[in-house]
């Protein structure tokens, strides 16, 4: 502390240091409430990603598991309509017969035996996949033959939601009747019914059955097209930044390029698929709802990102770099790659995973070039039809089975996750760039 | 006392001798401008073979202008030109057959900021030579990254770690690696812009010891805001002022018998 002499025009004004204690009170209030305006933002933000995430987890959970049902086959020569156990006629025998027969047999008996309806019915339990389980089981095991055996098939979508879901037959929304609620209790009292992990949905491409509906395909599908978005847009992306940022004089051309492709960067996306569709597909013919057709729709709408983001990495590269370079004699190729490219490209893969992730989740450009198709082939190559996570989801959302609830919300979190292992890869390839 | 009117001292000759008997690089009738602003008049010099000339002047006064002409790192921006004679020996460095990237091999940069690359000690000084496939085998490299770090003082801190990055060295070591790297190409001239301005005392008088070791074999141009920092390790110098050489000569005479006014003042106002 100043000690001053009490005069008299020193009681009448203020001193500094009085002043400025006085305005310090008001500026550290000023510095904690934005720190609460700034501590209440992030949790806000924090608390709905949480809220997000419970609830898409929480509705997804059932679609990791479903029910299957031991069933008695008695793989009965008559009803297969075969008479040896060769290959081809194994093929075409009846299992429908077989697994019917077989499912009456164990429901009827001798006092009560089954009406048309009931049989009708009691086949509906089960999914229509399962003759094809039971076929396979034979031509597995021909030995079966005319012999009776345990199966295990998935039951029907309908009897699973109303076995995964606390209802109550006559529920609205139930679609399930009261002798069918019975016979599922007398199965399950014989321990007939199990709870197993859903591995269909991640081995199987999508189908009219939500019981069978995996997200196989479109995650391929998703696969392709990205791989195609990044091996199109990451190089050409790179080269134009690059070229604009390095090489190019600085002249009314190149700025009337910069602005061509800041607006780029906003076009709607719709419009790109437009183009796709007019050009990429009519005029150079390439196939209808493909990967690359995608991938080259994409490539458009990440490109003026990348290009964006790798500009602004290349130009925060100190230019003492680019001196002590050229001092020593590199040519500016040499300056380029060798100096430039390696400090900027943390940047640049910045850049390149926004634009990748923002291409993950794009439904609108893919609709115009139709990828929008229910399509049952798991894609194997990059011109063959496919989809793609966003549109599976929207296109599952739109089912009225109630088990496509679940499986939305599961290929919800598959698309996440596979977000958060692109940014998690990038992160490693950024921290391996920043550590040279 | 400075209350000197520029005006009035408005020169259009430079005193003392611009000339070398055994000149390394001359430049005759040098200008330069950035657009339309001329940033160098007129400047006639001599750089002597194996000789230290020290470039010295108030900030502004293009003395680094003048030096990165000399190397053609001007190149780089697009308003700068140069007109004028800037030989290098017998050969005009600004002729239109002669490529920047050669030049640039024969006369070296040492900067103001040290500024090695991100990468190993070893790396840093075996650029040049990589770039310009000066070596055959990884055992010439080697001989090469050694004997250019002992002539910049500096391979007996680093010599068990030279798989180090280069940016983790402390400054005035970073700035001999700096030096080193650039004699590892052998240039036969070597441009320094101020190289000890970032150094402790220390450091500096390290940086200044290696400058006057190396002049046994190069030519030396460095510009530098410090009057001692000329008169120790320089043999000639030339005073700048707006871009007009005003003074030149033996660095003795130059700081005990200035005989412009601007130099006097510039040598007396700051370090009377």
């Amino acid at each position: 502390m100043i000690k001053t002499p009490q005069t008299q025009q020193e009681t009448a004004m203020p001193t500094i240091t009085e002043k400025v204690t006085q305005s310090l009170k008001k500026r550290h209030q000023k510095e904690r409430r934005f720190k609460r305006i700034g501590l209440f933002a992030v949790l806000f933000g924090f608390m709905l990603v949480i809220v997000l995430i419970t609830d898409i987890t929480s509705k997804a959970l059932p679609a990791f598991h479903q029910h299957w049902v031991k069933l008695e086959i008695d793989y009965n020569n008559a009803w297969l309509n075969v008479s040896s156990t060769a290959d081809e006629s194994l093929n075409k025998a009846n299992y429908r017969k077989v697994l019917k027969k077989s499912v009456y047999e164990m429901f009827s008996s001798s006092d009560k035996k089954l009406n048309r309806k009931a049989k009708r019915q009691l086949f509906k339990l089960f999914s229509t996949n399962a003759e094809f389980t039971v076929k396979d089981t034979l031509i597995a095991n021909p030995e079966y033959f005319n012999k009776k055996t345990a199966v295990w098939v998935r039951l029907d979508d309908d009897v699973d939601s109303y076995l995964k879901e606390d209802f109550a037959v006559g529920d609205a929304g139930l679609r399930i009747s009261k002798q069918q609620a019975l016979w599922l209790e007398k199965l399950s009292s014989e321990q007939r019914i199990e709870r197993r992990f859903n591995f269909s949905f991640f081995t199987a491409s999508d189908s009219r059955e939500p019981e069978l509906a995996g997200i196989k395909g479109a995650l391929m599908g998703t696969l392709l097209t990205m791989f195609v978005t990044l091996l199109l847009s990451f190089p050409l992306g790179v080269a134009g930044a690059l070229y604009l940022e390095e090489f190019a004089p600085k002249n009314k051309l190149t700025d009337l390029i910069e602005i061509n492709i800041n607006n780029l960067a906003a076009v709607p996306s719709i419009v790109f698929g437009l183009l796709g569709l007019a050009v990429i597909i009519n005029v150079f013919g390439l196939p209808r709802s493909a990967p690359l057709v995608g991938g080259i729709v994409l490539t458009l709408m990440t490109l003026p990102t990348i290009i964006i983001a790798s500009r602004a990495a290349i130009k925060a590269v100190p230019p003492s770099l680019r001196e002590a370079a050229l001092g020593l004699g590199a040519s500016k190729m040499q300056v380029t790659f060798s100096h430039v490219l390696p400090q900027a490209m943390p940047g640049i893969i910045t850049g390149a995973i926004i634009g990748v992730a923002q291409a993950l989740g794009e439904t609108a450009p893919l609709l115009m070039i139709g990828m929008v198709a229910f399509i049952v082939d798991v894609p194997s190559s990059i011109v063959d039809s496919a989809t793609v996570l966003p549109v599976q989801i929207f296109l599952w959302a739109d089912s009225p089975e109630r088990a496509f609830l679940a499986k939305t919300s599961a290929a919800i979190l598959v698309l996440l996750a596979l977000l958060l292992v692109i940014n998690v890869s990038a992160t490693v390839l950024r921290s391996k760039f920043e550590k040279k | 006392m400075n209350n000197l009117n520029i005006e009035q001292l408005k020169l259009t000759e430079t005193v003392g001798n611009i000339y070398a008997d055994d000149a390394k690089m001359s430049i005759r009738n040098a200008n330069v401008y950035y657009g339309d602003k001329q940033a160098i008049h007129d400047v006639s010099l001599d750089f002597a073979k194996n000789q230290v000339t020290a470039l010295i002047g108030p900030s502004g006064c293009g003395k680094s202008t003048f030096l990165r002409c000399l190397n053609r790192m001007n190149d780089t921006i697009d308003i700068c030109r140069v007109t004028g004679q800037l030989m290098l020996d017998d050969e005009d460095i600004y002729a239109k057959d002669l490529d920047p990237v050669l030049l640039r091999a024969r006369v070296g940069m040492v900067f103001q900021k040290p500024n090695p690359f991100p990468k190993s000690i070893y790396d840093n000084v075996a650029y040049g030579a990589r770039i310009h496939g000066l070596t055959n085998n990884k055992a010439e490299l080697d001989e090469i990254v050694e004997t250019s770090l002992q002539k910049a003082g500096l391979f007996n801190e680093v010599k068990d770690r030279l798989k180090d990055p280069g940016t983790g060295l402390s400054g005035g070591q970073q700035q001999r690696l700096c030096i080193a790297r650039t004699i590892a190409v052998s240039p036969e001239v070597i441009l320094m812009d101020e190289p000890a301005s970032a150094l402790d005392p220390i450091a500096t008088a390290i940086i200044e010891e290696l400058i006057d070791e190396l002049k046994e074999k190069y030519t030396i141009a460095i510009v530098t805001h410090s009057m001692q920092q000329a008169a120790r390790v320089s043999q000639h110098t030339a005073y700048f002022h707006m871009g007009q050489l005003v003074e030149m000569g033996k660095t003795e005479d130059i700081f005990t018998r200035p005989s412009h006014k601007l130099t006097e003042n510039y040598i007396t106002g700051r370090f009377g």
